[in-house]
C-alpha cells in the first residue's frame, strides 16, 4: 500500500515536469521552418499545386494560431487523446503501440546484456587490479566506449550478415515467413543479436568502469577487513559483503540510461532497420508530425519516470539505510 | 551515358573475348515461376496509391498494383495498357480512349470507364501533384459505354503530350473503394486496391510492405513471380550490406551511397546501371533569388555559371552517372531535346571575374566581392557535394558562400515559401513533357509557396508567350520548334540554370531476368520480371 502512495505522489510530482517538456518540444518545434504538408511536398517531388496544400493545412489544423494549436494539443492531452497522426494517418497512440514492443524488447535485451557482462568485468578486473585482465579488461572498455555505435552496427553485419552468413543484416523478423510460438520468437532472438550487440557494448564499457571503481572504493572499506578478519573467504566477501554495497552507483546509471537508450537506439535502428521509437520520432521530426512527436515524448517520459522510481525501490532493498518514504 | 574511354575500353574487351556467351544462354532461358522478389524501400510513404502522389517512392510499390492508361514500351512509346487505342478531335479538345474489356479490379468487381472518370474528376484534376495543372482544363469526362471514356477539355490538348503524361500521371484507382468517402483519408491510400499483376497483401509501418500474385491478370499466366516484398531501409550503407547478404534483390532510384555504386559495380553478382531510368531523368539546379539585386544583375548570374567547371565535378564527383547538362530539357528527352546548340557558360574564369568587374563589384578586404548564401535541399548526396564545389568554385571569383543546411520541409518553407535564399541548388525532375514538370520552373504568376517553379522574381513576357504557345501547339515539330525557342531565351537570359544531367542509378541482383526492359522499369508493373534459380 505505501509503495502505491508513493507512485501517485511521484507521478503528482512529475506533472508539472511532464507539462514543461511537452510545451518546450511543441515551442521548439514551431522554430524549425516548414510543417508536415512542406515535408508532404518535399516527398511528392514536385508538382504540388498550392491550393491543395492550402486545403491540407486547413485539415490538419495547421492554419490557427500556435497558441491555439497548443490550447488544442493540451486540452485533448488532458481526455488522454494523444491525436492523429499526418504521416501514418492513424491515431498516435496505436502508431506508438506498433512501435513500442521492438523498442523495448530491445532497450531490456542491451540493457541486460550491458548490465550483467558490465558487472562481472568490472568484479573481475577490481579483483586483479593492476593486473593484466586488469589492463585488458580496461583497454576493451575505453575501445567499445571510443567506437561510433553506427560503425559498430556496420561491421558487425559486413562481418556476421555478409561473410560469414551467420544472422541476418537486418529486419525484425524474417518477413512472411509466418512463423509462431516458439519459432517466432527464435527468429526474433537471432534478428536483436547484433542490435543488442551493439547498443549494449558503450553501455557496456560504461558500467565496468563504474563496477571498478566502486569496487575498490568498497573494498578499501573498514567493514570488508571485519569480514576478513572474520575469517570468510574471499568469494564471500567479494558476493556478499562488497557487491551489494558497490551496486548503488551501478543501479543509478542503469536508472538514468533506460532514457537515453531510447534516444540513443535511433542509430541501431536505423542501421538494423528495426521497427522502434527511436526512428519514429526521428521521422516525426524529419516530417514535423507534431503530434506523433508529442505522443513519443510523453510515453518516453512516463518510462523515464517509472524507471526512475524502480530504481529508487531498489535503492531501498540494497540498502535499507535509504527509506523508500524519505 | 557520358562513358568515360577507360569504360569504353573495358566494354570492348568484355566484348571482344567470349563473355558473350552467357547473355546469349539468357535469351534461351526459360522463364521460372515462383519465387519472391525484395526490394529496397528508402523512404516510407504517407500513401501508396499513384493516382493521388505521382512521385517513384510511390510507383515504386503502387506501380504493381494499380496500373495508368497508357504505359510506355521497350523503345520509350507510349503503349497500352488499361486503354487499349485512343484518338483526339481536330480541335484538339476531345480525346476519347477505348478501354481494355474484360479487365476486373483485385476485388472480383468489373473494370469500367466510371473508374476512369472518377479517378480524373476526383483524383488527377483535383489532388494529384502534377495532374492538378495538367488537367487544369478538363471540363469533363463522359462515359458513352462502359469501354469509353471521352476527356472534354475547354483548351486544345495535345495528344503527344497527354500521352507522354498518362505513364505518370494516369493511374486509375477503383471508384467503389473511393466513392462517397473523405479521399484523403480513405484506408485505401495505404493498402491501395487496383487492376495489376500483383494485389496488395500487407503493410506494416517501418519494416515491409507485402504484395503477391494476382491470379486473375488479364495479362494471360502473368506475372511468374509469386510475391514482392518491399523492405524498409533508410540506412544506405544498411542497404548496401543487405543487397550483399542477398537481402535485398533491387535498389531504385539512386538510394544508395556513391561509393557503394562503384563498388558493387566491381562485383559479378550486381548490376549497376542506369538502364530502365531513362525515363526519369533530372538536372541539378542553381537557383537564383532576383529580390538580391546582385543577381538580378544578368552579368553576375552568367558570371557564376561561368566559375563552375562542371566536367571536372562530374569526373571527380559523380562518374560516369552524370553528363554535363545544357538547360531545362535533358537530352534523354528525345521528342524536346534542342540540341546542345543553345546558350551556355563554358568553365572561363577569367570571363566570370571580368562580368563581375563589369557589374561594379570591385574585390574588397581579402579578395572578397560580395557573400550570397546557398541552401542546398537535402536529398541526394551528389547535391550536397554539388553545393559544396559551388562554395569553392565561387570563392576563386571572389564570391564568398556560406551554405545554409535545412532538412527537406525546412528547405521547401525558406526556398519557395519564405523567398530566404540568395542561391538554392537541388534537382529538377524531368518528367517527359515539358509541359508537365518543367515550364512551371519559368512561367510568371505560380502561386506563392508552391515548391519547384518559379519563385525567382524573376519575370519574362516572351518566355510565357512560348510556354503558352507550346501547351497548347497540337502539332508535334511546330511544339519540338517551340520549346527550342524556349530553351535559347531562358538559357540566354538564366534566371537559373541546369548544368548537370543525371539519371537515376539502379543497383540489380543478377539473378533477375527481363529487368530494366522500358525507360521507367522501376515504376512499372513488373508483369514479365522472374528470377534465376
Amino acid at each position: 500500500m505505501r509503495v502505491f502512495a508513493l507512485a501517485g505522489r511521484r507521478l503528482a510530482a512529475s506533472l508539472p515536469t511532464l507539462l514543461i517538456i511537452l510545451v518546450g518540444v511543441f515551442l521548439l518545434l514551431q522554430l524549425a521552418p516548414g510543417d508536415t504538408v512542406d515535408a508532404l511536398m518535399a516527398q511528392m517531388g514536385g508538382g504540388g499545386d498550392a491550393q491543395v496544400a492550402a486545403d491540407l493545412r486547413a485539415f490538419y489544423g495547421l492554419d490557427l494560431s500556435v497558441p491555439a494549436q497548443l490550447g488544442n494539443y493540451l486540452w485533448r492531452l488532458v481526455r488522454l487523446d494523444l491525436g492523429f497522426s499526418s504521416i501514418y494517418g492513424k491515431p498516435v497512440a496505436t502508431v506508438i503501440l506498433e512501435r513500442l514492443p521492438a523498442t523495448l524488447l530491445l532497450m531490456a535485451s542491451a540493457l541486460s546484456f550491458a548490465f550483467f557482462f558490465g558487472l562481472l568485468l568490472g568484479v573481475l578486473a577490481a579483483r586483479r587490479v593492476n593486473g593484466w585482465p586488469d589492463t585488458l579488461i580496461s583497454t576493451l572498455g575505453l575501445v567499445f566506449y571510443a567506437t561510433p555505435s553506427f560503425w559498430f552496427g556496420l561491421m558487425a553485419i559486413v562481418l556476421f550478415a555478409v561473410h560469414l552468413e551467420w544472422l541476418p543484416a537486418g529486419g525484425f523478423e524474417e518477413i512472411g515467413a509466418g512463423y509462431t510460438g516458439l519459432r517466432r520468437t527464435l527468429d526474433i532472438a537471432t534478428h536483436l543479436v547484433l542490435p543488442t550487440l551493439t547498443l549494449g557494448l558503450i553501455f557496456l564499457a560504461i558500467y565496468l568502469r563504474i563496477m571498478r571503481a566502486s569496487m575498490l572504493e568498497v573494498l578499501s572499506l573498514d567493514f570488508v577487513r571485519t569480514a576478513r578478519a572474520k575469517g570468510l573467504d574471499e568469494t564471500r566477501v567479494v558476493v556478499r559483503h562488497v557487491l551489494r554495497n558497490a551496486m548503488l552507483p551501478m543501479v543509478t546509471l542503469v536508472g538514468l540510461q533506460a532514457g537515453t537508450m531510447l534516444g540513443g537506439s535511433v542509430v541501431v535502428e536505423s542501421v538494423f532497420s528495426l521497427p522502434g521509437l527511436g526512428r519514429l520520432a526521428y521521422e516525426s521530426v524529419v516530417q514535423r508530425d507534431l503530434n506523433t512527436l508529442l505522443g513519443i515524448v510523453f510515453v518516453s517520459a512516463l518510462l523515464v519516470i517509472t524507471v526512475n522510481f524502480i530504481v529508487d525501490l531498489l535503492y531501498a532493498r540494497l540498502d535499507p539505510r535509504i527509506g523508500a518514504g524519505g | 551515358m557520358n562513358l568515360s574511354r577507360r569504360a569504353v575500353l573495358s566494354t570492348s574487351a568484355a566484348l571482344a573475348s567470349s563473355v558473350m556467351l552467357p547473355q546469349n544462354s539468357f535469351a534461351q532461358e526459360q522463364p521460372r515461376r515462383g519465387g519472391v522478389m525484395t526490394v529496397h524501400f528508402a523512404t516510407e510513404q504517407r500513401i501508396l496509391n499513384p493516382s493521388l502522389q505521382a512521385s517513384t517512392g510511390v510507383y515504386i510499390v503502387g506501380g504493381k498494383i494499380q496500373e495508368p492508361l497508357v504505359d510506355l514500351d521497350a523503345a520509350g512509346n507510349p503503349a497500352p495498357c488499361l486503354a487499349e487505342s485512343w484518338e483526339s478531335s481536330p480541335d484538339g479538345k476531345t480525346i476519347t480512349f477505348k478501354l481494355r474489356q474484360g479487365v476486373t479490379w483485385h476485388d472480383g468487381k468489373p473494370f469500367t470507364s466510371a473508374d476512369v472518370q472518377f479517378t480524373a474528376m476526383e483524383m488527377w484534376k483535383k489532388i494529384l501533384n502534377y495532374g492538378t495543372a495538367l488537367q487544369l482544363f478538363l471540363e469533363a469526362v463522359d462515359t458513352p459505354d462502359p469501354h469509353t471514356a471521352v476527356f472534354r477539355y475547354a483548351r486544345p490538348m495535345p495528344m503527344n503530350l497527354i500521352l507522354r503524361a498518362m505513364p505518370d500521371l494516369g493511374y486509375v484507382s477503383a471508384k467503389h473503394v473511393y466513392e462517397g468517402s473523405e479521399i484523403r483519408q480513405n484506408p485505401a491510400n495505404t493498402a491501395p486496391m487496383g487492376t495489376g499483376p500483383f494485389k496488395f497483401v500487407q503493410y506494416e509501418r517501418g519494416q515491409f510492405i507485402i504484395a503477391e500474385r494476382n491470379p486473375n491478370y488479364w495479362r494471360n499466366n502473368l506475372p511468374y513471380l509469386d510475391r514482392i516484398v518491399w523492405r524498409v531501409v533508410g540506412d544506405r550503407s544498411a542497404a548496401a550490406a543487405q543487397m550483399e547478404a542477398g537481402q535485398i534483390l533491387f535498389s531504385p532510384y539512386s538510394a544508395l551511397a556513391i561509393a557503394d555504386f562503384q563498388r558493387l559495380g566491381r562485383d559479378p553478382r550486381f548490376d549497376v546501371t542506369t538502364k530502365g531510368n531513362e525515363g526519369n531523368a533530372r538536372t541539378n539546379t542553381l537557383e537564383f533569388n532576383f529580390r538580391n539585386p546582385i543577381l538580378a544583375d544578368i552579368r553576375v548570374r552568367r558570371a557564376i555559371a561561368h566559375a563552375l567547371d562542371v566536367p571536372f565535378f562530374i569526373e571527380n564527383f559523380l562518374g560516369d552517372f552524370a553528363k554535363k547538362g545544357t538547360g531545362p530539357i535533358p537530352s534523354v528527352s528525345t521528342d524536346y531535346y534542342p540540341g546542345p546548340d543553345t546558350p551556355q557558360y563554358p568553365f572561363d574564369r577569367r570571363r566570370a571575374n571580368a562580368l563581375l568587374d563589369e557589374a561594379g563589384h570591385r574585390r574588397g578586404a581579402g579578395g572578397v566581392r560580395f557573400t550570397l548564401r546557398l541552401n542546398p535541399a537535402p536529398w541526394g548526396e551528389d547535391i550536397a557535394l554539388w553545393s559544396t564545389f559551388i562554395q569553392q568554385s565561387l570563392q576563386e571569383v571572389g564570391i564568398r558562400v556560406e551554405i545554409v543546411r535545412l532538412d527537406a520541409a525546412g528547405f521547401l518553407r525558406t526556398v519557395y515559401n519564405d523567398w530566404n535564399f540568395d542561391l538554392a541548388t537541388g534537382w529538377h525532375q524531368y518528367r517527359n513533357d515539358p509541359a508537365v514538370s518543367t515550364t512551371v520552373w519559368y512561367r510568371s504568376g505560380q502561386p506563392k509557396g508552391a515548391p519547384w517553379t518559379n519563385q525567382w522574381g524573376w519575370t519574362d513576357a516572351q518566355t510565357d508567350q512560348l510556354i503558352d504557345a507550346a501547351q497548347t501547339e497540337l502539332d508535334p515539330a511546330k511544339r519540338k520548334a517551340l520549346y527550342g525557342d524556349f530553351v535559347r531565351r531562358v538559357n540566354d537570359q538564366i534566371p537559373l540554370w541546369m548544368p548537370i544531367e543525371q539519371i537515376f542509378v539502379s543497383v540489380f541482383n543478377k539473378r533477375l531476368r527481363n529487368y530494366a526492359n522500358n525507360p521507367r522499369w522501376a515504376s512499372s508493373s513488373w508483369h514479365d520480371l522472374w528470377l534465376a534459380s
